[in-house]
């Protein structure tokens, strides 16, 4: 499994990673970022690619 | 940053052999961004807060080589020479030398108390004079300057943006939604001197006061210039390579020479590559938005992966290059969101909300869309992803 940890003191709900790993991460009816804090193995290079292009830097993905 | 991610896309792509970084700043790789917000106001905060994590990937068959300037590149040896002298020899050369800021446009007369922002030291020694009470004068009203004058006026510095332009940020996301960012600057006490440059600094051994144009005389204790960057790339004249602004590539990140031919193991990436955008037109132009370093990094690994197993690259370079550019900004509570190249336009029309709250704006060269830019609305702004495909690629 791969864990996610975004900080939400950092996050500006810009929502970048959406696109690149929405399975994940979504914007909800508030434009508030929500996130699974799991994901399959298979799915790194998404998550990789989602907290690459985060403009606050603030997603941690590590392989649990 | 781009260095970081074409290692990374070449590590992604297969490729297993050794890699060396070679740096001129003293520091690992590490996000601008917080430069002129969040570290420029947090006293303590340092490389730790914004340094980019290492993938295990790159935890073995990494070389740093950092504090080292590269000097100078023989294609025809593959080897590139740094500062203190020694070879480094390739089989395929990442140039992600980056940018530097303008320099003062007039005479600085070796005086102190001007400032520029790029890198880490100069975010931290800024930081040291943002004082309270301060005045603070920034020269230039792109977004570094206007980040660093939402962070001075924040922390309680008197602040006076002088600007050639008749509005912030104009090039970038045009007079509407420049006039409420200057809107905004001015509600918290940052005043703006439009249509102006310096004619002169007062001082003596730190500048005390700047004189502009129009003869207007400010009291001045830093001096902060943002009047936009130059790439490095001096270190390539006798490359052979086309420098003629920013190093010239093909739709693989391969440079170009001077004699139009491209080089397989030399590639260019981030802020100092230029290459034509299919998204919008056939003109090579270098793009300073902050996903670009990603996005050429991570085209560039692929290729480099290809080209050091052996493969043919042609079908991969002839494919194309595409990204969608963004940016985003934060200034007191609006956080701008934008995809697209908005400063190709020729016309902008706000289509949703109200500036002086949130709201949507698109922009247009002739009839074609080729940005959207908000302030806060991001889901409306995240939809136009999609709409910057031209038929020819689809």
């Amino acid at each position: 499994m791969i864990k996610i940890d975004v900080d939400m003191d950092k996050c500006q709900h810009y929502g970048q990673c959406v696109f690149e790993a929405p399975e994940v991460f979504q914007l909800n009816a508030d434009d508030k970022l929500e996130y699974q804090a799991e994901a399959p193995d298979e799915m790194l290079a998404d998550l990789e690619a989602a907290a690459d292009v985060c403009p606050m830097q603030a997603i941690l993905i590590t392989k649990a | 940053m781009a260095g970081l991610r074409t290692a990374e896309g070449a590590r992604r792509a297969g490729y297993t052999g050794p890699i060396t970084f070679l740096g001129a700043e003293a520091h690992a790789p590490y996000n601008r961004p917080p430069l002129s917000k969040e570290l420029l106001q947090t006293e303590g905060q340092g490389h730790a807060d914004v340094a980019f994590p290492i993938r295990s990937a790159l935890e073995e068959g990494v070389t740093w080589v950092l504090g080292r300037a590269a000097v100078s590149l023989d294609t025809a040896r593959t080897v590139v020479v740094d500062d203190a002298g020694d070879e480094h020899p390739y089989s395929a050369l990442v140039i992600a030398t980056g940018l530097r800021p303008k320099p003062l446009p007039i005479d600085d007369h070796g005086l102190g108390g001007i400032h520029v922002l790029r890198t880490l030291d100069d975010a931290v020694a800024l930081r040291e004079v943002l004082r309270p009470g301060a005045n603070v004068v920034i020269l230039g009203s792109g977004f570094v300057g206007c980040e660093i004058a939402a962070t001075a006026a924040k922390n309680g510095a008197t602040v006076s943006v002088v600007t050639q332009s008749r509005v912030p940020l104009l090039r970038a996301v045009g007079p509407l939604l420049g006039a409420e960012i200057r809107r905004r600057h001015e509600e918290h006490g940052v005043r703006f001197f439009t249509g102006e440059s310096l004619f002169g600094l007062v001082g003596d051994p730190a500048v005390e006061r700047v004189i502009l144009t129009s003869g207007v005389m400010l009291e001045c204790d830093v001096l902060v210039v943002a009047v936009g960057s130059d790439p490095n790339i001096e270190w390539l004249a006798d490359s052979g390579l086309d420098v003629s602004d920013g190093v010239l590539v093909d739709g693989g990140l391969r440079a170009v020479g001077v004699d139009g031919r491209v080089n397989p193991d030399v590639f260019a990436v981030g802020d100092v590559a230029r290459y034509p955008n299919p998204l919008f037109d056939d003109v090579a132009r270098r793009v300073e938005h902050w996903n670009l370093p990603t996005e050429t990094g991570k085209r560039a690994g692929q290729l480099i992966a290809a080209h050091l197993a052996g493969e043919d690259c042609e079908p991969l370079a002839a494919a194309g290059f595409a990204p969608l550019p963004s940016f985003w900004s934060d200034q007191y509570d609006a956080h701008l969101l934008a995809f697209g190249m908005t400063y190709l336009a020729d016309r902008s029309e706000l289509v949703a909300g109200s500036p002086d709250d949130e709201c949507v704006v698109e922009f247009y060269r002739g009839d074609d869309l080729v940005g959207v830019c908000g302030i806060g609305m991001r889901s409306a702004v995240q939809a136009y992803r999609t709409r910057f495909a031209t038929p020819a690629l689809q």
